[in-house]
């Protein structure tokens, strides 16, 4: 009788595995699973947790990830093997087929306007950061849209590489620097040779002669305009000026 | 809702090995003493959030869980025979824990399979009595029977583990 009791006992003082109380928060939502994932950018780093996608980065170790993660959002977070529909849904938000839902908690309201603004500017177009700054209703917040979008805890998904300098210059960029810029926006069509000699030329803006209306040069309204009837602008003046109304896709200008 | 994150933070942390402990007499494997485990604490989670806090603050934590776990196990292996595991243990394994090495883990194994070949009655009054180390009072409580209930059901599963045969005539 007595052996037996005390083998039972014995029974009673197994641990629970490494990382199981993760795995459970995990699943009631309070901590962040992720899995890294292989896309058209290389190996990518992804969080999510029940509202949505949390964070992205790209990085060579789980444990740069992991410390990055911890510093930035702070809350618990637990590698599991990637859920095989996460990986189309994460391969169509790339591809611009898709929308996924997104868990900006922790953000200020300014950097959640900053972001979510950001996700409307369409695959292949590109925006200055003063386009965000007065659509969310800080125009002379230009500088600290730019804050807001190096701080970016989800660059690719929240594309912040589609924003640019107005002057043309392609800046700085949290997921890869400046190359890395350049190099996705060149994967999603964007003709940044062409962008650049409008820039240096001093052109923001390109207007249609047979419509009367002006774009931000990457905007699909005016693609299939010929080219003898494509005009520039330094200026929104300078368009007003020649009889120009803004595009009411990309709004260059305030749409009256 | 935050403070109920809190409580069923700790909840996790403080009960994770023992429920755990708990799946693992009660199935006989790792495997499913981790399902087990799982299942139990998202249980408590969906109940704790639709409780009021002052419900939430009086609650007795491990006699509950304890409850849930039952349960867990119960509604799986209805209709299912508690199957035989191998004895060295066709189960992958996870690695022994810090303190537990192979041969320890081999033992347990070993004898978590013996206790799960016990009928269900006697399993869950041996397992709560003797692994988990509750009062017959807290057993009842767990189980929903008679404390005189619980306190045959213990014998006879202790009778059954060393190896004597129940001459009670049951079934």
């Amino acid at each position: 009788m007595a052996t037996v009791m005390i083998d039972l006992k014995r029974l009673g003082d197994v641990k629970a595995p490494a990382g199981f109380a993760d795995h459970v928060l995990a699943q009631a939502g309070m901590a962040d699973s992720y899995a890294v994932f292989e896309t058209v950018l290389g190996p990518v780093y992804v969080a999510w947790n029940r509202l949505g996608v949390s964070a992205a980065m790209r990085s060579n170790s789980a444990a740069e990830f992991e410390a990055w993660f911890h510093e930035e959002v702070g809350r618990r977070m637990v590698r599991v093997d990637p859920p095989a529909d996460l990986v189309a849904k994460i391969e169509d938000q790339l591809e611009g087929t898709r929308r996924l839902r997104f868990d900006l908690r922790g953000l200020t309201p300014f950097s959640q306007a900053v972001l979510r603004k950001t996700l409307e500017i369409p695959r292949g177009q590109v925006r200055p950061y003063g386009w965000i700054a007065r659509e969310i209703g800080h125009p002379a917040a230009v500088r600290a849209v730019g804050t807001a979008l190096a701080n970016n805890p989800i660059p690719y998904f929240i594309p912040c590489h589609r924003v640019i300098r107005s002057d043309g210059v392609i800046g700085n960029y949290g997921g890869g620097g400046p190359e890395a810029k350049k190099n996705i926006l060149t994967l999603e069509g964007v003709q940044l040779k062409r962008l650049q000699e409008l820039a240096h030329a001093g052109f923001r803006y390109e207007g249609v002669r047979s419509t009367k209306v002006f774009c931000f040069p990457t905007c699909y309204h005016g693609r299939m305009a010929k080219e003898r009837n494509i005009v520039h602008f330094h200026s929104e003046q300078e368009a007003h000026a020649a009889g120009y109304r803004p595009c009411k896709h990309c709004r260059p200008a305030v749409v009256a | 809702m935050e403070g109920t994150e809190r409580v069923f933070e700790r909840l996790v942390l403080d009960h994770q090995n023992r429920i755990y402990a708990l799946g693992l007499a009660l199935t006989g494997n790792r495997h499913d003493a981790e399902e087990v485990a799982q299942d139990t604490f998202l249980r408590a989670y969906r109940a704790l959030v639709t409780f009021p806090p002052d419900r939430v603050r009086e609650l007795k934590q491990k006699a509950w869980l304890h409850r849930i776990a039952v349960n867990v196990v119960r509604n799986r292996v209805r209709g299912v025979r508690p199957r035989l595991v191998e004895l060295n243990g066709s189960e992958p394994a996870r690695g022994p824990g810090p303190e537990e090495d192979v041969m320890r883990k081999a033992e347990i194994d070993e004898l978590a399979a013996r206790v799960a070949c016990l009928p269900a009655r006697y399993r869950e009054a041996v397992v709560l009595r003797h692994v988990q180390e509750l009062s017959y009072a807290e057993v009842a409580d767990a189980l929903g029977q008679p404390v005189g209930t619980v306190k045959a059901n213990v014998h006879r599963g202790l009778k059954l583990l060393r190896g004597e045969t129940h001459g009670d005539g049951d079934d």
